[in-house]
């Protein structure tokens, strides 16, 4: 059944036709053309998919069109502000946390909402103590939070000191 | 996936009318597994009524002590509520233990609840499965089935089900004795949550008492004033379903027990209600061997399949550890 | 003669990064066809063996937006000739579950996907044959194993030495059935201009596609361009061409319109190969001081009933360890499964798994530590081909790691060591890959402002050849990068082989170093030295292995040691922490072969600890198929790695002294995993992946 909306992505916005079947990923893969989020399960259980909604990283293969009304949907394209990489898209390329590269932007996104939830004080399966109000993300912080994100080429203990670096300089990471 | 028409209502009231007249229909939260079970063809929905934005997303303080969280709060909000955490850590741990980040940003506590088993014959419509598909079988039971029940399957007759319930947060609420709110085309009721999930019995393929068009709007946690905690044995070290896990709250003086709330998850098709245990421990030594003993008094009634007899021990094994650990804390 | 290093071995960014981590560099569904695509979804065959006795896909073809519905009946003829799992809707008849039986193509994906549950397909099905054994009757030794291995190698008598032998080893080791699971899905976008086809595809070398598709559609190689610049990973699953290519190809030209078809998670457990599973009986025979006078290594897996592919499992175990007899054979079955294909380090991955453990077993049964086992049975000589090696450092390998690691003092009994309520144990393993060279075609040529341009049918699925060769051709051609410009990935590009077998640097690299060479002498003999303002372009290559090849044993070389923790209460396992040091020959990219190194040795952890294909014995079907299902390690699952290689380039093995290092990563790792979860509690489980109910099975708990 097509409907009508208008999906705000990277900071602009564009009315689209969508069935209501569509999903955000497929929406923006296969309407929008971006390809920064990719497909890797099509069922929340890789991570591929990642973007931002309203700031929160949330899996788009799950999330269907209609449902993401006005939120601002960022991906990791469009984190890249004014066309210069984001700390994390450096820092990624610099502990070369990746190899394929097809999870990556999921990662990057992922990343971005690990660091957005330790700010906010969120704990993890691995916090000690959830009476604690600061969340250190340390190394084993990194790879719970992160472990949502599939890679199969197992980046794993590069991405760790990628996001670990963005960390530190951003004050979540003693 | 099947075509159908998405509706929004004003209000939960609207919504809970709209799907009254809807009997193919389907609310729809997070979607993070609604959406995934109509990509397989499991849930084949002919209307979505979207109640992500209906139902609260506030968390407020009951005058005992309590909580009451809105149905539309996303799991990762509720497990990092300071209240929850100092007062529920169990709820919490729980939470953060299932799924992945972006996952529990999604999914609503109402939506938890109410997720469906991952069986594998269950998510594969071309399989048999009495619950998606009543009397065409039961493929796990001879089949694939090292991570299913072991507790109050159905082993024989056109209900044969050894799913298990998926979710970690309903096994930490049962523990802590939460009530479901919900808002049908007749009102409002209340339901403990012990009594919402069910087992399969003759008809597998109804998880839960709810009916057609009730919306769980709110779950209300009675205040919980002893250490409490929540323990996960899964095949990874995250981002997988528990083998077996562990809700437990105890309440220590003296070395005796006086007050024990235990619930289980992964071992049965509902989160599972420790009670033989928790009466054999009430007023007796806070002992590692009466944990042990108390344990077996209720994983002797046990029925485990071919392959997952490994359960039995594992349970046991996670209620005495935990048990020990609270008895840690309360220290 | 190795090239004087400047940019080569240096740890260079990926100069594909930048784009891959902002999500623009264009996989294969991402490439701009040019025209709006239609899209393609499958039915799949829900029995194992049998016949399609109806299919009526009326109701699909009614459905809005449904360009056209393939089947047997009406799908584009075939031409012969084909790996028989490629003709795709060319009969009624089912050989394994999840064969495609029709094809949906429609205007968006969201109807191609509804439609397929629109088509009807009933079939006469047989009971299926999936499960596997040692002791089936059935069991038949292939001609040859893969790689053009023998499939038995017997040398001296090894039932003799075992009966004669102070200490003897007999176990048997399984591994399941593994999928390589890629997280880009395997994707073909078909685009037809006359009989011109063009594919933007995912594949680990394009050549080999264009090879299939001509073949099965009566073109010349010239009237098929398969492109594929950035491909999402692969492990060999995109090795060889698959149905999904000729699918697309043929619904593209039905519908006369740029197809696609990606394939869906689930799917990519039928469709694009798998692991075989292994039983792998192992018998070692030594004296008391550990000197192995026999070995056996005795080797079980499937293939499917339509396609033979025999993984050669027991071929490390013929170079690995001095013995005056041993034996090593591969039997088959036959069974209604989907063909496997080869996967990450075919044969060693599996074959080292079961070695690496008997070694174990045998330091436990001799009281010996296991790198001492290893090192007293280091041959001097490859040990059945009786040729020198190139170049062998496993001694080394392991002896350094053993001091990075913190070996020494290991305490060689098992269960002794805990913390809180882990059970901790250590463990060691070699690894090891052969070094191959293959025949690759390269062209080089510069303009007059002395920019280069490097053309070769390579491709990166996540190896760092984008960056690697770039490096290799800045060297060779004494420039710096950033005067390179290379292209890869485009069968339009000088013919080189796959990504596979760890022979992508190697080849392609050697071509380029060569054809640099030539392009400098020749701007030397006929432009003294300068560059002609319409520039020089000189074409070039490597004719497959080199001089050496035949006489000289050429592999790569490795030691993994592990710490491992298991949680008494539940069995679940944990590495917190590994070292690894490989002898790989020159170290190209030191950044990205790090990577390498990492990733192969992490997926081992995962192969060890989660990997497992289950299959239903009676209906026939991989029931885990997909992400949640299978498990793969996640970020928590892998610790901290301590990586580093031998500076010591290979000056036999090609013109870069390099080995190879995209699969030996992962040999070995398994086995290093078990052996200390052995050390840590005290128990055996031979049968991977080691999941928490093993614990139990093991203590008879369960």
């Amino acid at each position: 059944m097509d409907t009508e909306i208008t999906l705000r992505v990277d900071g602009a916005a564009h009315p689209l036709t969508v069935d209501t079947r569509t999903t955000l990923l497929d929406a923006l893969r296969e309407r929008l053309r971006n390809t920064s989020p990719k497909k890797g399960c099509d069922h929340g259980q890789c991570g591929a998919c990642t973007v931002l909604l309203d700031g929160r990283r949330v899996n788009s293969c799950l999330v269907l069109a209609v449902t993401v009304g006005d939120a601002e949907v960022t991906t990791s394209d469009g984190l890249a502000a004014d066309g210069q990489p984001h700390r994390l898209h450096r820092s990624f390329v610099e502990y070369d946390a990746f190899q394929c590269g097809y999870c990556t932007p999921g990662q990057v996104c992922s990343a971005m909402g690990v660091l957005a939830e330790a700010r906010a004080g969120w704990p993890s399966a691995v916090t000690g103590d959830l009476d604690d109000a600061d969340v250190d993300l340390t190394d084993a912080e990194i790879r719970e939070r992160m472990s949502g994100n599939l890679c199969r080429c197992a980046a794993y203990a590069n991405i760790v000191p990628a996001v670990a670096a963005v960390a530190q300089a951003e004050g979540v990471r003693r | 996936m099947r075509e159908f028409r998405y509706e929004q209502a004003p209000d939960a009231a609207g919504a809970v009318a709209l799907l009254a007249g809807a009997p193919g229909g389907a609310f729809l939260g997070g979607g993070t597994n609604l959406v995934d079970l109509m990509k397989l063809g499991v849930a084949t929905p002919d209307v979505l009524v979207d109640v992500r934005e209906l139902t609260s997303r506030e968390i407020t303080d009951l005058p005992d002590g309590g909580l009451r969280i809105g149905a539309g709060v996303p799991n990762a909000d509720l497990a990092a509520d300071r209240r929850v955490r100092e007062r529920f850590p169990v709820l919490s741990q729980a939470l953060l233990a299932g799924a992945s980040g972006q996952l529990r940003n999604r999914a609503t506590t109402g939506g938890n609840l109410l997720q469906r088993t991952r069986c594998g014959y269950f998510t594969d419509v071309t399989k048999p499965c009495n619950k998606r598909a009543p009397g065409s079988g039961c493929g796990a039971l001879e089949g694939v089935h090292r991570n299913h029940a072991i507790l109050g399957q159905t082993l024989e007759g056109p209900g044969t089900c050894v799913a298990t319930h998926p979710s970690d947060m309903a096994v930490a609420m049962l523990a802590v004795d939460a009530v479901v709110r919900v808002l049908g085309p007749d009102g409002e009721r209340a339901v403990p949550i012990a009594e919402l999930h069910r087992l399969p019995g003759d008809d597998p393929s109804r998880d839960t008492t709810l009916r057609h068009g009730e919306l769980i709007t709110a779950i209300d946690l009675p205040a919980l004033a002893f250490p409490s905690r929540y323990r996960k044995a899964r095949e990874r070290a995250s981002f997988a379903f528990a083998l077996v896990s562990v809700a437990a709250a105890l309440r220590v003086e003296d070395g005796v027990v006086r007050d024990v709330r235990l619930a289980l998850g992964g071992v049965a098709h509902k989160p599972w209600r420790v009670q033989a245990a928790e009466q054999a421990l009430v007023g007796g030594p806070a002992t590692e061997e009466a944990f042990a003993a108390a344990a077996r008094a209720e994983l002797d009634a046990a029925t485990p399949l071919r392959d997952n007899r490994f359960k039995v021990p594992l349970a046991r094994n996670l209620v005495v550890r935990t048990l020990l650990d609270l008895v840690e804390v309360s220290r | 003669m190795t090239t004087i290093d400047r940019v080569v071995g240096a740890g260079v960014d990926r100069i594909d990064g930048p784009a891959k981590v902002r999500g623009t560099a264009p996989y294969a569904y991402e490439q701009d066809p040019g025209e709006p695509i239609a899209h393609l979804a499958v039915v799949q065959s829900t029995v194992n063996r049998g016949r399609v006795t109806r299919l009526d896909p009326a109701r699909a073809e009614a459905m809005t937006g449904v360009l056209t519905v393939l089947t047997p009946d009406n799908a584009p003829r075939l031409a012969e000739g084909l790996a028989s799992d490629l003709p795709v809707l060319q009969s009624l008849d089912v050989a394994y579950q999840g064969q495609v039986v029709a094809a949906v193509v429609a205007e968006t994906s969201e109807i191609a996907r509804a439609a397929v549950g629109a088509v009807l397909v009933e079939y006469a099905a047989e009971e299926p044959d999936v499960v596997l054994s040692a002791d089936r009757q059935d069991l038949y030794a292939p001609e040859q194993v893969n790689a053009g291995f023998a499939t038995d190698s017997i040398i001296g008598d090894v039932d003799q030495a075992l009966g004669a032998a102070a200490v003897t080893v007999d176990a048997t080791y399984e591994t399941p059935t593994q999928h390589n699971n890629p997280i880009e899905m395997h994707t073909s976008m078909a685009r037809w201009d006359g009989d011109s086809l063009t594919m933007w595809d995912a594949n680990q070398g394009p050549h080999t596609i264009v090879n299939d598709l001509a073949k099965g559609f009566g073109l010349d190689r010239g009237q098929v361009r398969v492109i594929s610049p950035y491909v999402g990973g692969a492990f060999g699953s995109k090795a060889f061409t698959h149905p999904n290519q000729m699918l697309a190809a043929m619904a593209a030209r039905v519908v006369a319109r740029t197809v696609v078809f990606e394939l869906s998670r689930q799917q990519m457990f039928s469709l694009v190969g798998h692991r075989t599973p292994t039983i792998q009986r192992v018998r070692l025979g030594a004296d008391a001081d550990g000197r192995l006078t026999a070995i056996s290594h005795e080797v079980v897996e499937h293939t499917a009933r339509i396609m033979e592919f025999a993984e050669q499992t027991a071929t490390p175990t013929r170079l690995m360890y001095a013995a005056e007899n041993r034996r090593t054979t591969h039997r088959l079955a036959r069974l209604d499964v989907p063909p496997p294909t080869i996967m990450r380090a075919p044969g060693e991955t599996p074959g080292m798994f079961a070695l690496e453990s008997a070694m174990d077993e045998l330091a436990a049964a001799l009281g010996m530590d296991p790198i001492e086992l290893r090192i007293r049975n280091e041959p001097a000589q490859d040990p059945e081909r009786h040729v020198p090696w190139s170049s062998r450092h496993l001694v080394e390998c392991l002896r350094t790691g053993a001091e990075r690691f913190g070996w020494a003092g290991r305490d060689l009994r098992p269960r002794k060591r805990t913390e809180g309520r882990w059970l901790v144990g250590t463990g060691v393993a070699s690894a090891t890959y052969p070094t191959r060279r293959r025949r690759a075609q390269c062209r080089i040529s510069v303009d007059g402002r002395g920019r280069y341009t490097v053309e070769i049918d390579g491709s990166d699925i996540g190896t760092g050849a984008w960056t690697a060769l770039s490096q290799i051709a800045a060297d060779a051609l004494a420039t710096d990068l950033g005067s390179i410009e290379l292209h890869i990935g485009d069968s339009r590009l000088p013919r080189a082989g796959g990504a596979g077998g760890s022979t992508g640097l190697a080849s392609w690299g050697s071509a380029i170093v060569l054809t640099a060479r030539d392009l400098r002498r020749r701007l030397d003999d006929e432009y003294g030295g300068q560059l002609p303002a319409d520039g020089v372009s000189v074409d070039g290559g490597v004719e497959g292995e080199g001089p050496h090849a035949k006489t000289h044993s050429m592999h790569a070389f490795g030691a993994h040691l592990v710490e491992v923790r298991v949680d008494q209460d539940t069995g679940e396992v944990r590495v917190p922490r590994a070292t690894s040091v490989y002898d790989g020959g020159t170290i190209v990219n030191a950044k990205t072969a790090r990577s390498q190194f990492l990733g192969g040795f992490s997926m081992g952890v995962s192969m060890a600890l989660h990997e497992e294909s289950l299959i239903d014995p009676r209906l026939g079907h991989y029931v885990n198929h997909d992400l949640a299902g299978y498990h793969v390690a996640t970020n928590a699952d892998i610790g901290e790695l301590d990586i580093s290689w031998l500076d010591e380039p290979d000056e036999l093995a090609n013109e870069l002294g390099l080995k190879g290092i995209g699969e030996i990563g992962i040999t070995g790792a398994a086995a290093a995993v078990a052996n200390a979860y052995w050390h840590a509690t005290g128990l055996r489980v031979r049968d991977l992946p080691i999941t928490p109910d093993k614990y139990f099975r093991e203590l008879d708990l369960a």
